[in-house]
């Protein structure tokens, strides 16, 4: 069972590095201070929550190698996070909308792993479901003024929508790894997750009067690694830029 | 020579003077992240929480009661990183609300927002943001004296 808790843990801790970088992309750039420091704050929770998530998979993998060594020493195609979250910022509206979409996502399975049957899992999750939560009140008002805001923000909320949109149901739809996790009481049941989820998001949504578009179809290929998109490598240059420019290094 | 080992409620009490490193006028024994301190064998174990998974303060509150620990002649030690159960901003010792508001920041409250303004003490406050200048707090300001102040957010 090592491996595939390994390959979960590189997920869960994935998916918070590559948004916690993407989100910190903002930093001094944000419209106005207080977005930039809440994004920054956002940031910085989800990196701390990496350092849990991959510090575990270190453990559980036996290898010796550390939280650290798995972020900044690997490639992309060993990366295990949700297309989602790996793509670029757009403009502030797209970010925010991403970041609900996933937030929506992060809190519904994080309250399912803090009843884990895997110790160390659950703890982890406890303590990163109440920050998660807070980003999602706040993520989660943001979609809802700046969709049922002005005609210019309203417009710009519908096309981050109609962008991101088939970007969701890789989150939801369980493969599997998630239906062995599921079977051996470490993760919850995705399906069931996804049912809150589109039931929460609609209401959000509807609240925002964004229309959420009517295609189905879903971009697959993050959380297994089989095809992530070329958006991935090109931040992987900027943030393992200094482990690959001078290995080893510390400060 | 007879060594004499500190009892706990000494050490505790040292760590009691143990500031916390963004918000000095609290110790980290007012902010409730020491969980516990025990001696296993003859080694203090002292287990520390951290606030917000991701704050920058965590290591350098690590390195503060570990001098905290040298400077009173404790040399086996050990700090034990405890993540479970989660810190929450109950654990916030009255006089540490006491000493937050004092200081101008408004202590946590479960309603979700500052009960007065720490400054005139007017309930007719507002929130700009939900975060603020740590992990830890909000910004919010006061209508009536017009002030901006932090908040400590509960979680």
């Amino acid at each position: 069972m090592a491996d595939p808790q390994f390959q979960f843990l590189l997920r869960m801790g994935d998916n918070t590095l590559v948004l916690g970088h993407r989100v910190s992309e903002w930093c001094g750039h944000a419209p106005v201070l207080e977005e930039d420091i809440a994004l920054a704050n956002t940031a910085l929770d989800l990196i701390g929550q990496t350092q849990m998530w991959l510090r575990l998979a270190g453990e559980v993998e036996g290898q010796g190698r550390t939280a650290d060594d798995l972020a900044m020493l690997r490639d992309a195609w060993d990366f295990r996070n949700v297309l989602l979250v790996e793509q670029p910022n757009g403009d502030f509206g797209q970010t925010i909308l991403r970041q609900y979409l996933f937030d929506a996502w992060h809190d519904l399975m994080l309250a399912g792993l803090r009843e884990s049957s895997e110790r160390r899992v659950a703890e982890i999750a406890e303590k990163a479901s109440k920050e998660v939560r807070y980003h999602l009140e706040r993520s989660a008002d943001t979609v809802i003024g700046l969709g049922d805001g002005t005609n210019e923000s309203h417009g710009r909320m519908q096309a981050a929508l109609d962008l991101l949109w088939p970007f969701v149901g890789e989150m939801l739809a369980p493969d599997d790894l998630d239906r062995e996790l599921g079977k051996a009481g470490i993760a919850p049941d995705l399906e069931a997750i996804a049912a809150d989820y589109h039931r929460n998001v609609r209401a959000v949504l509807t609240d925002a009067t964004l229309e959420i578009p009517a295609d189905p179809f879903t971009h697959l290929g993050g959380k297994s690694g089989a095809r992530h998109s070329e958006h991935l490598g090109h931040m992987l240059t900027q943030m393992q830029w200094l482990q690959r420019a001078y290995p080893g290094a510390t400060w | 020579m007879v060594e004499v080992q500190p009892s706990i409620a000494d050490i505790w009490g040292w760590l009691a003077d143990v500031p916390d490193p963004e918000i000095p006028v609290i110790s980290v024994v007012d902010l409730g992240i020491i969980r516990d301190v025990t001696r296993e064998g003859g080694t203090v174990v002292v287990a520390i929480t951290p606030t917000y998974s991701g704050c920058p303060a965590t290591s350098v509150i690590s390195m503060e009661v570990e001098a905290a620990l040298r400077a009173n002649g404790v040399e086996d030690f050990e700090l034990r990183r405890q993540i479970s159960p989660a810190w929450t901003t109950d654990w916030i010792s009255d006089a540490g609300r006491a000493k937050l508001e004092a200081y101008g920041i408004a202590p946590p409250q479960a309603a979700g927002g500052p009960e007065r303004c720490p400054h005139c003490g007017s309930g007719h406050v507002e929130r700009i943001s939900q975060f603020g200048s740590t992990p830890c707090k909000a910004q919010w300001r006061c209508r009536d004296c017009l002030e901006p102040f932090d908040y400590f957010k509960c979680i």
